[in-house]
């Protein structure tokens, strides 16, 4: 009778056909290629589009379309750039953005995390706030500078109110959203092992919703920073060298290379930090399994 | 030893205890004329030890009723009263492994909820690997698992409840028939190792003739106790086996006159 040659469920026959599925299904599953191929494949076609643009550029500069004094070529900006670079001046500017921009996207992440928290838990809340975020965050930010500098007249705290209205909005938005699509079953899962309460929120809500969060971190930082150079074009404090002011300072002195080399400066920081926040996005969203690693 | 553990776990099984009894529990979702009923005065039990395979065609409250017995709803009429009150472990279709957290780290989750100190955590989540031949993948993430795999680590995860009860919702619907059938010999190893009571949601009439004492069979809209026979195939089963097959034949036929009657 076929019940009689069956192995039975708990002999080593048993497992090890179990242990030859599992290699069989997981065979071909890794493969990843090296540190340095990666970042070459990664940094290659991004030095080409810069060839291109200043070539491009120079393309411009030599039809005579503008005089030189207003639109000067690559090289005479470079040089600018490489003067600047060396004094202690643009380095202080770039020292007060900075300590200006990350205080005030610290602030926006506190106000714009606890609003969305507490946004989330409640359901009127969420009918009636959670549209309201989203209107304001199509507001542009520039639009608050004529309030910001009635309220706060010219200094510091105008840019800082302008930055947290203009930040606040897309972190609760991306803490909202995340609690939003924590899936259901996950939930269930959790509930049945054992959490609930707070431990359902640390445990499994929080670590579910951080991909969310930290995509409404970096369009946070992309509004902050925004506001924070219209910001320092608007408000200018006397010797205090910031990069915004800086370029209107330059412009009125009508230097066009001082300004596109300050432009440069700010481009590049800007791309520096957005490739840190794609970067932990990445690594998030390859942790929780949601991108492929092939 | 196999021989043996059944035959404790037929002992305890023909006591009078229950260990998930429902008594006439109804549930309705929906208020007026929009509401639907999902369940209606289903009484049910599930003996200490005893393995029962619910069917029903789709529409039937399976896993509505399931989640009333894991205290993740509550019924609209009736009671629910599972021995000891524990908490009974509930298991999915869908692995619902955290995917934040590596194998050991779900395994290891509901262990952490209790506070159960490190180094014995540790132990008990290399115990409970190696019960569902997991201890190699202890690190790795659930994306990079099988389906199958990810179905173990599940269960392995629900077993680190220690409840006594054990609900699973359909399974191993999502899984390829040769992963499944090894899946039903690790099921009942470790059904027979714990003594679990078991309550086991499928539409595979084959699998419920496969792993079930008894099979219960519920009607569709709203979901009732229509049928119910005790599978008398002595174990281990094969679900190739003409008794097997003879049973799920007969449970099909009776499947087949519930349909027919929402067709008139």
């Amino acid at each position: 009778m076929a019940v009689d040659t069956r192995p039975s469920p708990n002999n080593s026959s048993g497992d090890s056909t179990i242990t030859g599925l599992d290699a069989l299904e997981l065979a071909g599953r890794r493969q990843r290629r090296s540190l340095g191929q990666r970042s070459w494949a990664a940094t290659w076609p991004k030095l080409v589009a810069v060839a291109i643009v200043l070539l491009a550029w120079q393309l411009v500069f030599w039809s005579g379309w503008k005089d030189e004094w207003v639109l000067p070529p690559p090289s005479e900006v470079g040089a600018e750039l490489w003067r600047m670079v060396q004094t202690q001046h643009l380095w202080h500017a770039i020292a007060t953005t900075l300590r200006r921009g990350i205080f005030g996207f610290a602030v926006a992440v506190v106000i714009g995390g606890a609003i969305g928290i507490v946004v989330s838990r409640s359901r009127v809340l969420r009918a009636g706030i959670g549209s309201m975020i989203t209107g304001l965050q199509t507001m542009p930010s520039i639009a608050w500078f004529p309030l910001a500098i009635v309220l706060f007249q010219l200094t510091e705290s105008a840019i800082f109110f302008v930055i947290v209205l203009g930040a606040a909005p897309s972190i609760a938005n991306g803490v909202l959203a995340g609690v939003d699509y924590v899936p259901p079953l996950l939930l269930r899962a959790g509930r049945n092992i054992g959490a609930r309460g707070v431990n359902l929120y640390r445990f499994v809500i929080a670590p579910a919703a951080l991909p969310a969060i930290v995509a409404g971190l970096k369009q946070g930082w992309a509004f902050s920073w925004r506001s924070l150079m219209a910001g320092e074009i608007l408000v200018a404090i006397a010797n205090r060298p910031a990069l915004g002011t800086q370029l209107e300072i330059l412009r009125g002195l009508n230097d066009s290379a001082g300004v596109i080399a300050v432009m440069v400066v700010i481009f590049i920081i800007g791309v520096g930090v957005d490739a840190a926040f794609t970067r932990a996005d990445r690594m998030v969203r390859e942790r929780w399994g949601v991108l492929d690693t092939a | 030893m196999t021989a043996e553990l059944v035959s404790t776990a037929v002992a305890e099984r023909s006591t009078d205890r229950s260990a998930v009894a429902l008594s006439e529990v109804s549930k309705v979702f929906g208020r007026g004329t929009a509401s639907v009923h999902a369940l209606d005065q289903v009484s049910l039990r599930v003996k200490p030890g005893e393995f029962v395979c619910l069917v029903g065609a789709s529409g039937c409250g399976k896993s509505t009723l399931l989640s009333l017995v894991a205290g993740l709803d509550q019924p609209t009429v009736g009671h629910i009263d599972v021995e000891g009150g524990v908490t009974p472990a509930l298991m999915f279709q869908d692995p619902a492994l955290f995917p934040w957290l590596t194998v050991a780290g779900n395994v290891g989750l509901p262990l952490r909820l209790r506070k159960l100190p490190r180094p014995e955590r540790e132990a008990r989540v290399r115990e409970l690997l190696s019960t569902v031949h997991l201890e190699e993948f202890a690190r790795r993430r659930p994306h990079e698992l099988s389906g199958g795999m990810r179905q173990r680590a599940a269960l392995a995860r629900t077993l680190g409840l220690d409840s006594s009860v054990l609900l699973m919702d359909e399974p191993f619907g999502a899984l390829d028939a040769m992963t499944r059938d090894i899946l039903h010999d690790e099921v009942e190893r470790i059904w027979i190792q714990r003594r679990l009571a078991v309550l086991f949601v499928t539409h595979n009439v084959r699998e419920a003739a496969r792993l079930g004492d008894r099979i219960v069979l519920l009607s569709s809209r709203p979901g009732r106790v229509v049928w119910e026979r005790a599978v008398d195939v002595p174990r281990p089963r094969r679900i190739d086996s003409p008794e097997v097959a003879a049973i799920a034949a007969e449970v099909t036929d009776r499947l087949r006159q519930e349909v027919r009657r929402h067709g008139r």
